[in-house]
């Protein structure tokens, strides 16, 4: 091997390791400096309490308003989208399966539905909130936010069902049972933990996304108590915070930033745990 | 025990899964009509050229210019995958090819982590870490007089949120190449990186233009993570340590506003329906060569 060969061998491995290395360094980072700056600016009363006069001039209160609006929001999408998505990577793995074609295109379909920015929801449900003279409440954000997750959760789960093997479904059928029961009651329990999964990614992401209900939830100090009232949520609570010039008020935002974290660490968490313990369900092969 | 009988039952739920479905089809053009309309006030009264092209942006007068949004938008985008697609590439090369398989039972969850974070809480990482970091020691190392509020910023903490997302598509590709081609190689003397160079990235090469394209279109359409750190000064960048405004902070920072000026709301929505345009042609495009991928 020549002398050059030999550099340029090293050289590309050095540049290797040096990506992966940095890759998990900044990833400690960004953990390390949000736990600090977030862990000294956390108090109980910011956890339990709503926004009292004079918060973002740094008097008391907390984001109890923003932590219950954004579970709110997040659970509520997640429902809506699973009542939807369910049926559908049902349908395109069990009625579809001999037309590979029909079932390649509305993949397609929803791989560019997934692509389309969070913001561009936003803006389409705000245009339909003004068409339907609806508000900014919670209601509104919620249909957004369900469609912003609708193609994440549609296309996780078809990722598990996709992995069901033909000879299940024929055996179903040759007990006697339906294409429906077949797909409701075969299909759903043999992929129960991917569909654990597939649903608590949905939920972190619609916990966390900002900009498509920053049009449509609005922003309250209350604690949500109707559908159709706006409500706060965790993303835009830490964005309007850190926009103020008041310190105490940044480190709110600090410490609001820890809570969201935590709560999606918790859920990734969550799906992992999970997704082991209904494996015994399943049926090997 | 159940209210309907067994046939009933299918029916019901047959009818819900093709409901769903055509829901769920038709979303992308209902979105492209949706936002059409409310834009199409815009569109009607200036041509589109005049609209992407003309640089002045002054709503309340009738200007809008959204050409300094788009340069905004394009260099960031362009930097932050000039940032991350050599380091996805290289670690993606690395864990498949060179590490052992429990490696990657460490990558994963870190991925995984990095994914899940918000893109509020990006922007939060940003304005501590990089902000002050380009403020105070890279711009007066290079000379430059910053706010560190910048095109660099935007760019930076973009190419981070954007590596786990590119990083994933490219290690299933690297995993999906037979082990026989590598072999081949090897037996026939070439050294790794050669076999990496010639064979590998080769075989790849679409797979690998795929990932990079759905990461551009990902990075393109970020919004609150670049608006937190970018400066949103719409005027046209002289070089990346100049603050900027993209597309998406445009939406975003004015949506409070738009209902006070006449057409506001149809320029907004114009910007929006700009990202979703941009959006599904990175994504059609990038489909193709995944397919093309897949065909070898």
């Amino acid at each position: 091997m020549k002398l050059s060969q030999k550099i340029e061998e090293k050289f590309f491995k050095i540049m290797m390791i040096f990506s992966t290395y940095f890759i998990l360094v900044v990833l400690t980072i960004i953990i390390y400096s949000i736990f600090e700056k977030g862990i000294k600016a956390m108090s109980w009363e910011i956890l339990t309490q709503i926004p009292k006069g004079g918060y973002y001039y740094g008097k008391g209160g907390g984001i109890l308003n923003a932590i219950l609006g954004s579970l709110a929001l997040a659970f509520g999408a997640t429902i809506l989208a699973f009542i939807i998505g369910l049926p559908v990577a049902l349908y395109i793995n069990v009625f579809l399966i001999r037309h590979k074609k029909l079932v390649d295109i509305i993949r397609f379909l929803l791989d560019l539905v997934w692509g389309i920015p969070s913001i561009v929801y936003g803006a389409f449900g705000f245009s339909l909130m003004i068409f339907f003279g609806l508000q900014t409440s919670l209601l509104a954000g919620i249909l957004t936010v369900t469609l912003f997750i609708l193609p994440i959760m549609i296309r996780s789960m078809d990722e598990i069902l996709r992995t069901v093997p033909i000879g299940l479904q024929e055996a179903a059928y040759s007990l006697g049972s339906n294409k429906s029961e077949t797909a409701f009651k075969i299909f759903v329990r043999q992929s129960v933990s991917g569909i654990i999964t597939a649903v608590l990614l949905s939920f972190g992401r619609a916990i966390g996304d900002a900009a498509s209900v920053l049009f449509t939830a609005g922003y309250t100090d209350n604690l949500p108590n109707s559908l159709l009232e706006p409500v706060a949520t965790l993303p835009l609570s830490i964005f309007f915070q850190l926009s103020s010039p008041v310190p105490e008020v940044q480190n709110r935002a600090y410490a609001s930033a820890l809570v969201l974290t935590v709560i999606i660490l918790l859920v990734s968490l969550f799906s992992r745990g999970l997704g082991k313990r209904y494996h015994k369900t399943k049926i090997n092969f | 025990m159940y209210l309907l009988n067994r046939q009933q039952r299918h029916v019901v739920n047959y009818s819900w899964m093709i409901i769903s479905l055509l829901f769920v089809a038709f979303l992308p053009f209902l979105l492209f009509l949706g936002l059409y309309l409310k834009s199409f006030l815009l569109i009607h009264d200036y041509s589109i050229m005049d609209l992407i092209f003309s640089k002045e942006w002054r709503p309340a007068s009738g200007k809008f210019g959204f050409y300094p949004f788009i340069v905004g938008s394009v260099w960031v985008t362009i930097l932050a995958m000039l940032i991350s697609g050599p380091i996805c590439l290289l670690t993606a090369i690395y864990v498949t090819q060179y590490t052992r398989k429990h490696f990657l039972r460490i990558m994963h969850p870190a991925i995984d982590i990095l994914a899940g974070i918000p893109s509020v809480v990006y922007g939060l990482w940003g304005i501590l870490v990089i902000v002050p970091f380009i403020s105070k020691y890279l711009g007066p190392w290079l000379g430059v007089h910053t706010m560190g509020y910048s095109i660099l910023a935007a760019a930076f903490v973009l190419a981070i949120m954007i590596i786990p997302f590119i990083l994933n598509i490219l290690i299933e590709i690297f995993k999906a190449i037979p082990v026989e081609l590598k072999e081949a190689a090897l037996s026939l003397g070439a050294t790794p990186w050669q076999t990496i160079k010639h064979v590998l990235l080769r075989k790849a090469l679409p797979g690998i233009i795929a990932a990079f394209g759905f990461g551009l279109a990902r990075a393109f359409g970020e919004t609150m993570a670049v608006l937190m750190v970018v400066g949103n000064v719409v005027r046209l960048p002289k070089s990346v340590f100049d603050p900027g405004y993209t597309l998406p902070a445009l939406i975003a920072n004015n949506y409070g506003e738009m209902l006070s000026i006449p057409k506001y709301d149809s320029a907004l929505m114009f910007a929006a329906l700009l990202l979703l345009v941009v959006s599904l042609f990175f994504n059609l495009v990038m489909h193709f060569f995944i397919v093309k991928y897949n065909k070898y």
